[in-house]
């Protein structure tokens, strides 16, 4: 029967219509290998400036004790190290992003990028927010973990808005966050674990699934 | 067998207005240019196809002012909805009883 043939590919033609109108699948890979790259960069700065200073000993003690006061030179060093990591994270996100719509012939900035940044931004703005509101109270030690959390809703609250695989990424940030609230002394750990390891891990996943292979022909 | 072949709709036979209709199933309403750009076809093919997806009742157009412009944007009525799934039925079954 060879209609069937005919009738399969029409199959899939609906189904590629419908992931292209609703979904933003220029998302790219490589974006996330680099937010990776450079969160392990910063996780390591971070460690390095907290050994060297002597005065507060190791990492675990210092993060447990938690004398941290607002300006001084230490909560100073986190928030330009989170800046640097958030600012080369999302400048290579944009980067590889643009370059891979553009392969796709898709536009960066349509209907399925605002929806799928907005659904991406509503809980990771909370998770900024509600983060500044914890080291308001002192409560240091669970920033790293929380970022974590609100990271993983966020991803899986976009995930219907761009490629599937991205919510297992999301289940993965909830839990590593959810164990470095038990393990206070272990957070900035896990949160390389999380923003690093899990990023590049993910990142490699996609772009050698979607991106490196060459482009399916176009069906519209 | 004869039955299935029956079943599909006619309506949907060019993959244009398949593609608009695919479009239209996940959204809840596309407006033309993005369909355009979906599709990758010129304003009067795009047109025509609407329009006769209009006629079948299988889409409903929403005209309205954004600034001093026309913006038109279109949606599935429920009997465009049923039939589309209908027709996406008819099609999975043709394929699997040909296995």
């Amino acid at each position: 029967m060879s209609d069937s043939n005919e009738q399969l590919k029409q199959i899939q033609e609906i189904h590629n219509m419908m992931t292209r109108s609703s979904r933003f699948i220029s998302l790219s890979g490589l974006s996330g290998v680099f937010a990776g790259i450079f969160a392990l960069a910063g996780a390591a700065a971070f460690y390095i400036y907290i050994n060297q200073s002597t005065s507060y000993g190791s990492m675990k003690d210092y993060l447990q004790e938690i004398p941290v006061e607002i300006g001084s030179d230490f909560l100073k060093f986190c928030f330009i190290d989170a800046g640097l990591v958030l600012f080369f994270s999302l400048s290579a996100g944009i980067f590889f992003t643009t370059r891979n719509a553009k392969r796709n012939g898709q536009k960066i900035w349509d209907k399925t990028a605002q929806k799928l940044l907005l659904h991406l931004a509503v809980p990771l703005v909370t998770g900024g927010i509600f983060c500044l509101i914890l080291l308001w109270h002192g409560l240091f030690g669970l920033v790293a973990p929380a970022t974590l959390i609100f990271f993983g809703l966020s991803l899986l609250n976009a995930s219907k808005y761009t490629l599937d695989e991205i919510q297992y990424l999301g289940y993965c940030e909830v839990l590593l966050g959810l164990i470095g609230s038990c393990f206070i002394g272990y957070g900035v750990t896990l949160w390389a674990i999380g923003f690093g390891v899990l990023l590049i891990i993910y990142g490699l996943i996609m772009y050698v699934r979607y991106e490196s292979k060459p482009k399916e022909k176009k069906f519209w | 067998m004869k039955n299935l072949i029956e079943k599909i709709n006619k309506g949907f036979e060019n993959r244009i207005r398949l593609g608009i209709m695919s479009a239209l199933m996940v959204n809840d309403s596309v407006d033309f240019l993005t369909l355009k750009e979906l599709l990758d076809v010129t304003d009067g093919n795009l047109a025509s196809h609407v329009n006769a997806l209009e006629a079948l009742e299988y889409v409903a157009v929403k005209k309205e002012f954004v600034g001093k412009k026309t913006k038109t944007s279109y949606k599935t009525t429920k009997l465009g909805k049923t039939e589309f799934n209908h027709h996406l039925k008819a099609l999975e079954e043709l394929v699997k009883r040909s296995k």
